[in-house]
């Protein structure tokens, strides 16, 4: 009875194998006697993880619940293997020659390296393979506690521990020793692929095992079996012939595009003629896996209880009979098939996660951070580790919150209908260079969304979903219906799912392709990945036709602008007696060519730049574009200059105009001195011509001495105030002038400006009119006083009438009356007064503007 | 017989100043203080010489002595022209317009005789 305890035994005796095989392989690889690693059978046998624990254990359930369907699981790949082979081939190329290391690479390499589509189709991939990974566990789960049913101690073990748990962690234990061992994270994983085909072997041996057993052992021969068979209810199925047909294009779009078969068909590809042999056995090794699968599904119906769950069969079958041996073999062959799959998927989706999330944030938060490229090796690693840790802590969640009740067919289905979103964008890659990032991108957020709502969302049933939204659509919306999309209904979910996603995904990728205009880089990659057997078929020939010529423009037209490169293509043509701009590449022509690029990048450049494109160097083509980018920098610092070189001619002019101005600033300053000159000069001769007088004192009367005196005085004091209003004038220029503010009545500082001019007595009469007795001011009196008697000086001075008047008259214009506007209070000059420029009155005004 | 000199000037010191100095040494003073009628009073009063200030009100001394040149009678009429403006460019326009002699104020008094006794000079 101790069944379980040899189990376990036996499990962890088999992963010690494995670790043995996968260390060999490893040690045997670094030391180069790997070849028979590279034979193209250990390549088939890898492929094999397309069959996990799914078609394993879950093409006898598929089988026992809806008959032959299951064979359109095995009939995908196998139409892909050999009627399709050459398209495989084509992505064989490109990978290695673009060193291309996961789906999401592929896509973002052939759109310009865009980052955003490769996070795109990794979160995509994570999405649809994390179901995967869990049904993986669950399926390892299952066939532990079959076991357990027969084995009262064991069960309780069983239920006391959380063996999908232990799984995960053994696993991911594995995928890091054996997936991320190399420091170089490009390297493939000999030691990985090399247990895996030991692990195809030994799955296809346990299942053969199984089914031979059952029809020679239980049904007693072939003969019988298919009268068996006959009898049963799997040979009266119905067949839908468009699930069919459905099933069977899905199967060969997940062939295709999930990430572990990318990674065993392309990335772990040691040599693309392996592709040969493994088209016709690959297909035999699916044959062979399926053989069995009917007669198992039918005896199993017929011997077990009803209500065994058929996913079982494999295992419950043998133990029924009292096979221990033949099922430990089963089981053996079932874990082999979860641990492969979980394995390589780990790989290639940590590969995916490290390299389009993980790095990228990191190289971000530690820009220039990182001492040298052994550090970034480190964290890539690291990285890798952390992300395969991730995947399988999402997949045990996953089948935590499940709660692994689904049959394992239905979720193997529902991921291969989401990672088949992929199609689109990676086959439209490969073979149409019309093919833009922004057409992949549409598509895949067309077809995940469609994917999303009408097969994921559902299938976690009424907790995500409710069943009002299953009914009536969100919102109501009845077009809207996650199982009848724009009102188609009747259908089968999981068909009418993906023909919605892949069909809306095609259309809009091509539509959008078509709309939008790939960048150069785009351009670039998609001439590489469309025409890879031209670039890399025949590498020794120099003409190549005109893909070449194609890329040759591409390049030339970063470096010359467009405009230019056309007109010489054209020309080259024309030379050739071609039309259109697309000469051949003759060696001549790229003789000329490399000229012309060479005087804008030299000799040397271009002439790597041409040879490269022509396939005879060893320049990659991201060098190229780099050289062609420091180009373009170098004509924009070279547009930077001639920028630079306008603004001086900018700052002369502005130059220039200042000089204008201050020339004529010199004028006034001019016109201002001789004013002023004139301003003194007037006084100061008074003062001479009487002191002169004075000092020859010949011929004075007494009265005469002192009235010259007197005026020498007089002009002395005028002298005095001129030089006064002119420091004035100068210092309220410099806006250092402290006016001495307060209020004050108009009327007091008139009376004090005419009290101050003396002019009441002889010369002239001021008349006063107006309210100015009312008019409160706030301002500066003493200065506005200045005004005042200036103009009253002016008034006296110049008015030549008979018997001078002046007016001044106070009248209010709005509310206000303020001594620092000049408007308010010196409307016009006195009447009576000739316009000439006098001394006082500019003095004055210098004042009264201030 | 004394020589008749008129002053046009505007500024009052100034011309009582040149009056006392020019009556002490003999000349007949004859003075004027504006720029409008200046010419006419020239005509009118013939005088032997004209002392012409440059900035007068009414009209200025520049305009006055164009006018006085443009007519026959006073075409060879000394006038010494003074100006309180110093500079160089206050010379030429004086030369320009035909002034016999320029001064600038401030004045010695024994300069300004004199250059009208030169000017008056046979």
């Amino acid at each position: 009875m101790a069944t379980l305890n040899i189990l376990i035994a036996v499990c962890l005796a088999y992963v010690a194998l494995l670790f043995a095989v996968a260390f060999m392989a490893e040690r045997a690889a670094l030391k180069g006697r790997g070849n028979w690693l590279r034979s193209p059978w250990i390549y088939t046998l890898s492929l094999s993880i397309y069959c996990t624990a799914w078609t394993f254990y879950g093409a006898v359930g598929y089988a026992a619940r809806s008959g032959l369907e299951f064979v359109t699981i095995y009939l995908g790949p196998t139409l892909v293997m050999v009627g399709w082979w050459w398209a495989l081939r084509k992505m064989v190329r490109i990978g290695r020659t673009q060193r291309i290391t996961s789906v999401a690479d592929l896509i973002s390499s052939r759109y310009g390296k865009s980052g955003l589509l490769a996070v795109c189709v990794t979160l995509l991939a994570l999405v649809g393979i994390t179901p995967y990974i869990s049904l993986q566990l669950q399926s390892v789960t299952l066939s532990f506690s079959s076991f357990a049913v027969s084995d009262p101690v064991g069960a309780s073990l069983i239920a006391d521990q959380d063996t999908a748990l232990w799984v995960a962690v053994g696993l991911a234990l594995f995928t890091i020793l054996f997936g991320t061992r190399n420091l170089d994270a490009n390297e493939r994983h000999h030691g990985v692929v090399m247990a895996i085909a030991v692990e195809a072997v030994v799955k296809l041996f346990a299942l053969i095992a199984v089914g031979v057993f059952v029809v020679w052992g239980l049904a007693g021969g072939i003969s019988p079996m298919l009268e068996r068979i006959d009898a049963s209810d799997i040979g009266q199925w119905q067949m839908d012939g468009g699930r069919w047909v459905g099933l069977t294009f899905l199967s060969a779009a997940a062939f295709l595009t999930l990430p572990r078969m990318f990674q065993v068909l392309v990335v772990e590809n040691e040599d693309e003629r392996h592709l040969r042999t493994a088209a016709w056995a690959f297909p035999t090794y699916l044959m062979l896996m399926s053989l069995f699968v009917v007669p198992i599904a039918v005896i199993g119906l017929e011997l077990l209880p009803a209500g065994s769950n058929p996913d079982q069969f494999v295992l419950t079958v043998p133990l029924s009979q009292g096979q221990e041996g033949l099922a430990m073999l089963a089981f053996l062959g079932g874990f082999s098939s979860a641990t492969s799959m979980v394995i390589v998927a780990a790989i290639a989706l940590s590969t995916m996660v490290s390299n389009h999330i993980v790095m990228p944030i990191f190289l971000r938060l530690t820009q220039g951070g990182v001492n040298g490229p052994s550090d970034v090796r480190h964290v890539v690693i690291l990285a890798r580790r952390l992300s395969i840790g991730v995947v399988l802590a999402l997949g045990y969640l996953y089948y935590k919150i499940s709660g692994g009740g689904s049959a394992l067919a239905a979720i193997g289905l529902v991921s291969f209908a989401g990672l088949a979103q992929l199609l689109p964008a990676m086959m439209g890659g490969i073979f149409w260079r019309g093919a833009t990032r922004n057409g992949a991108f549409a598509g895949l957020v067309t077809g995940f969304a469609i994917w999303a709502w009408c097969l994921l969302l559902p299938g976690f049933g009424g907790g995500v979903l409710p069943a009002s939204v299953m009914a009536d659509g969100p919102w109501g919306i009845g077009w809207l219906r996650p199982h009848a999309l724009f009102g188609i209904e009747g259908m089968d979910p999981l068909l009418h799912a993906g023909m919605w996603s892949l069909l809306l995904n095609a259309v809009v990728f091509v539509i959008v392709s078509l709309l939008s205009f790939p960048s150069p880089l785009e351009r670039l990659q998609g001439a590489q990945f469309v025409n890879i057997f031209d670039h890399s078929d025949n590498p020794q020939s120099w003409s190549g036709g005109i893909a070449q010529s194609e890329d040759l423009m591409i390049m030339a037209q970063r470096i010359l602008g467009p405009e230019m490169v056309q007109g010489f293509f054209q020309a080259e043509a024309a030379r050739q007696g071609l039309a259109g701009y697309l000469p051949e590449p003759t060696p001549d022509f790229l003789a000329r060519l490399e000229r012309e690029l060479s005087g804008a990048v030299g000799g040397a450049t271009a002439h790597a730049m041409v040879a490269q494109i022509m396939g005879a160097a060893t320049v990659s083509v991201e060098d190229l574009l780099a050289v062609a980018d420091e180009t373009a920098q170098m004509m924009e610092y070279s547009s930077q200059l001639e920028a630079k070189s306008n603004e001086l001619t900018r700052t002369a002019r502005q130059l220039r105009a200042a000089n204008d101005k201050l020339t004529q600033l010199s004028v006034q300053k001019d016109a201002f001195l001789s004013q002023i000159s004139h301003e003194l000069r007037t006084p100061m001769t008074s003062i001479r011509a009487f002191s002169e007088i004075l000092r020859d004192a010949e011929g004075l009367e007494p009265k005469d001495l002192t009235r010259y005196a007197t005026i020498i005085h007089a002009e002395a004091i005028r002298l005095t105030r001129l030089l006064d209003d002119l420091l004035d004038l100068s210092v309220l220029e410099n806006g250092q002038v402290n006016l001495n503010i307060r209020d004050g009545l108009l009327s007091d500082v008139i009376s004090h400006a005419i009290a101050a001019s003396g002019s009441d007595m002889h010369t002239m009469r001021v008349r006063r009119t107006g309210p100015a007795a009312e008019v409160m001011l706030t301002t500066d009196h003493d200065r506005l006083a200045q005004v005042f008697i200036n103009l009253i000086a002016n008034a006296q001075k110049y008015c030549d009438a008979d018997r001078p008047e002046l007016t001044i008259d106070v009248s209010r214009r709005g509310g206000r009356v303020i001594g620092t506007r000049r408007i308010a209070l010196l409307p016009s000059k006195p009447r009576g007064i000739h316009p000439i420029p006098c001394g006082p009155t500019l003095m004055g005004l210098g004042c009264c503007e201030e | 017989m004394a020589k008749h000199v008129l002053i046009i000037e505007d500024e009052p010191n100034i011309i009582e100043a040149i009056s006392f100095i020019l009556s002490r040494d003999g000349w007949q003073v004859d003075t004027h203080s504006n720029g409008h009628d200046a010419v006419a009073v020239v005509r009118a009063r013939a005088p032997d010489l004209v002392i012409l200030d440059v900035m007068l009100p009414g009209r200025s001394g520049y305009d006055i002595l164009t006018d006085l040149r443009a007519n026959p009678e006073t075409q060879d009429l000394p006038i010494l022209m003074l100006t309180a403006r110093g500079q160089a460019r206050d010379r030429e326009m004086a030369e320009k317009a035909g002034a016999s002699r320029f001064m600038t104020k401030p004045f010695s008094n024994a300069d300004v005789i004199e250059a009208l006794n030169a000017l008056v000079a046979p």
